[in-house]
């Protein structure tokens, strides 16, 4: 049931996109998730889809695991544009009781799934090109001009370093303590939410105290490898920018100008 | 006679329509009867955790039948929770889900969840908690500060007090010290000849199985491989070896010794080893 | 030539009891000598609670001794200002191979150690490199650990540890929770390091067949050293470690019991193939009726 979540998951390859420095890489997703908000029309925002599908095909990486990344967001999707159906002005094409749906109401449930989507896939792509570490290397050295704010920014990268590391471990540890207590007839399916809730407790429990001694061990093995925390700490993965993340940011920036011009240029069908 | 436990064709595909698919087990059919006790072999990846989780409705199969009593546990999926009241299971390192404030609570968790009434659950309790030897004084205890051997102890009786016909046990022993192992294997042994239940116990032991085991069923890349008499299994030690299994080390030793000639019969332990060379020995000190 | 040396090991994990200073405290070490040469393989053997898993955190400075000191390349483990160092000269793999690994992707976890020591990018490399490569695990470098088998992952820990080009390796238990082909891949890591590079192995185990693979057995019980010498001598003292809740491998028993009972063994047997070797020229009624 768990092994189905994809989330912070790598696929190792050697297209452009993994080449990138994960500074720039993370610099353009944040972008692009402010262009998808500032995309006001369905040109705009129709181009914005047509690059990440673009960059989808080069980055390598099997459209199948990016539709498998959709799966859990589905609902969430589908969610907020049944909510948009109904939140139209103008003639009214279908009434089911007091509720309307017209012409708008469908283009704006469109529109808001377009965008989910576009931003869903438009992180999986940074997500599934980057590894954790390196991601966490880059939030490490954009956030390092914190450090003068007494911000403690490595403590915080190896902190999301090490939650991205156990994500997996702990969710195989939640089947199997699930299927144990299944075994000794804990029932988790039946119910009313408070009944539901209680029927927890002998899961959280064992996975907390088996967290406290996996934290234990592992601190344990990070001081038998030396650690100090940053100071004086190298990495094995340089980074440093290239031709081809200047080329990247240009892109980047090359992107914007044809969002702000369709934006105005062409007639807002919303 | 319906055997107590069976499987007909039973398979079951992972991510079964998936790029992921991934057949863990095809076409096993088994019989299992009363009061046996079976060890199952097989090495990481091979199918038996995922058939043992079969036999008591914790993963559905894909296609064929669990039959208990002679009856499909799948009958009627409302109702498969008494399945698992009937088939214990004991997962691998099962300290790892003990959660109850106290050790009596944690043992009493299955006997409640089968709303039994409160005498016959602390009833259970105590019983349970003989078989596995934990004394008295340990019971009002949090889980949390007893020693790692304990919980292991705890946990098997909160099966064990659900007084199920079948126990299926994942590796009891692993992780524990040679001291550790024998006692709890002991502990089982007698537990399965006072309740005459049936037990089946999975693990990579071989001497461990060698000891306790009436029949040893073996699994090998998604199949059944063998399902005989213990001696029958081990005397194959070169079809279990081409498998990726070993043989408890004095039988190997006996087969060797059959494969230069001399009259052996397959050994499981140390001492019908012994009594098998004593003999011989002697006859070639005669001679010399 | 002496790397590690324990003078009167004492060690108990209570703080002495203010209020009570009669109150016994629980020693789990009570005074250890021991003296481990470079390049050694030396198996430290005894049952849960026999103090050899507290012994071993005591060679990398995890813990010092409460009283009696320890000794790592002439440095004494007590002073703080040695102590990476000293973790530089003796790495550490422990049990549960799971809860050792720092980062997701295979190479980049194995580069956590020497990160931490502050090498060169270029060279951190080279070495994440070849430490993968000496364990068989560098087609696996871009995986993720959580895909891996245990025995994998216990090869990834000792790789981690190889990077930092320590001297000695500590292995605590380190195939108790893997299934026989990871004990297998694993045990032979560990020999092919010390055979092949000469790194020194202190192996803490309680599988009989594992240390019969070291030069030396260390059996430790109740906090102190009960026996040590070569795997013949000690595990030819079958009662001995009988009755101190260990176990000796199958073949040994074997020749045990049949030594008693009168037949004589010219030495003692540890394997599978010693054994029949020692035992057919003692029979006779080959070709007899079987």
């Amino acid at each position: 049931m768990t092994r189905d979540i994809t989330l912070g998951q790598y696929f190792p390859g050697s297209s452009p996109i993994h080449r990138l420095d994960p500074r720039a890489k993370l610099l353009l997703t944040i972008a692009f998730i402010v262009y998808i908000f500032v995309a006001n029309n369905f040109w705009s925002l129709g181009f914005l889809t047509v690059v990440t599908f673009c960059l989808m095909a080069v980055s390598g990486v099997p459209v199948k695991m990016y539709f498998k990344s959709m799966k859990g967001i589905l609902f969430i999707v589908l969610f907020t544009s049944v909510l948009n159906l109904f939140y139209g002005s103008g003639p009214v094409l279908v009434q089911i009781g007091f509720m309307q749906i017209t012409a708008n109401g469908i283009q704006n449930a469109i529109f808001i799934a377009v965008r989910i989507v576009s931003l869903i896939l438009f992180s999986s792509i940074l997500t599934f090109t980057t590894s954790p570490t390196e991601l966490t290397d880059a939030m490490e050295r954009l956030m390092s001009p914190l450090k003068s704010l007494h911000v403690k920014v490595h403590e915080i990268a190896m902190m999301m370093t090490i939650a991205l590391r156990f994500v997996p471990t702990l969710l195989e540890e939640t089947d199997k303590i699930m299927a144990a207590q299944k075994a000794r007839g804990a029932d988790m399916e039946s119910g009313g939410l408070m009944q539901r809730i209680k029927s927890l407790i002998p899961v959280l429990i064992p996975l907390f105290v088996s967290s406290f001694r996996r934290a234990y061990e592992l601190a344990m093995a990070m001081e038998c490898r030396c650690y100090h925390g940053g100071e004086g700490r190298t990495k094995m993965k340089v980074l440093h920018m290239v031709a081809l993340d200047y080329i990247a940011l240009l892109f980047g920036a090359a992107v914007l100008a044809v969002v702000i011009l369709l934006n105005i240029f062409l007639p807002t069908v919303i | 006679m319906i055997p107590l436990l069976e499987t007909q064709d039973l398979c079951y595909t992972y991510g079964a329509g998936t790029p992921f698919e991934k057949k863990a087990v095809q076409n096993v059919s088994v019989k299992i009867h009363q009061g046996e006790f079976i060890g199952v072999i097989g090495h990481t990846g091979s199918g038996k955790s995922t058939l043992i989780q079969m036999l008591n409705g914790l993963i559905r199969p894909t296609s064929g039948k669990v039959l208990l009593s002679g009856r499909d546990i799948w009958e009627d999926p409302k109702k498969i929770r008494a399945v698992r009241f009937k088939v214990g299971m004991v997962f691998q390192y099962p300290e790892d889900q003990l959660f109850e404030e106290t050790v009596l609570k944690d043992i009493q968790f299955g006997p409640r969840n089968m709303a039994l009434p409160e005498s016959e659950i602390e009833r259970r309790a105590r019983a349970a908690a003989k078989f596995v030897g934990l004394p008295d004084d340990l019971l009002d205890k949090s889980p949390f500060e007893l020693s790692g051997g304990e919980k292991r102890r705890v946990a098997i009786a909160g099966v064990i007090a659900m007084d199920p016909d079948v126990l299926i046990l994942d590796e009891p022993t692993a992780g524990l010290d040679p001291a550790g192992r024998e006692v709890l294997l002991s502990e089982i042994l007698d537990y399965h000849k006072k309740r005459g239940n049936t037990v089946l116990l999975v693990s990579h032991s071989m001497e461990d199985v060698a000891r306790v085991a009436s029949r040893v069923l073996v699994m090998n890349a998604s199949h059944l491989q063998m399902l005989d008499r213990t001696e029958a299994v081990f005397a194959r030690d070169q079809e279990l070896e081409s498998i990726g299994l070993q043989v408890p080390q004095v039988t190997k030793i006996m087969a060797e010794l059959k494969g230069r000639g001399y009259p052996v019969k397959t050994c499981l332990t140390v001492e019908q080893a012994v009594a098998q060379l004593l003999p011989l020995v002697r006859k070639g000190d005669d001679r010399a | 030539m002496e790397f590690i040396k324990a003078e009167d090991v004492h060690f108990t994990y209570d703080e002495p009891n203010e209020e009570h200073p009669d109150a016994p405290v629980h020693e789990v070490l009570k005074g250890i000598d021991l003296s481990i040469g470079r390049g050694e393989f030396v198996a430290l053997l005894g049952h849960n609670g026999s103090g050899k898993s507290t012994m071993a955190k005591m060679f990398n400075s995890m813990l010092t001794p409460t009283s009696g000191k320890v000794l790592v390349d002439g440095m004494d483990t007590a002073d703080e200002s040695k102590t990476y160092d000293i973790r530089r000269q003796v790495g550490m793999v422990q049990q549960n191979p799971d809860n050792q690994l720092v980062a997701s992707i295979v190479e980049e976890d194995v580069a956590f150690g020497p990160e931490n020591l502050g090498i060169e990018p270029k060279e951190i490399r080279r070495r994440v490199d070849e430490a993968l490569k000496a364990v068989d695990m560098y087609e696996y470098r871009t995986h993720a650990p959580y895909k891996l088998s245990g025995g994998q992952k216990q090869r990834v820990a000792i790789a981690g540890i190889l990077a930092m080009e320590t001297a000695c390796i500590v292995l605590d238990e380190p195939t108790a929770m893997l299934d026989p082909r990871g004990r297998a891949e694993v045990m032979d890591t560990i020999r092919m390091l010390n055979h092949d590079k000469g790194i020194t192995i202190i192996l803490i185990t309680h599988y009989m067949d594992e240390a019969v693979q070291a030069g030396r057995v260390i059996v430790m019980d109740s906090g102190r050293i009960l026996t040590q010498g070569t795997p013949e001598e000690v595990f030819s003292q079958v009662d001995l470690l009988k009755t101190h809740k260990l176990d000796v491998p199958q073949a040994t028993e074997l020749a045990f019991r049949l030594s008693n009972a009168g037949c004589k063994f010219p030495r003692c047997v540890l394997t599978i193939d010693e054994c029949v070797d020692a035992l057919v020229p003692m029979l006779s009624g080959k070709g007899d009726s079987a």
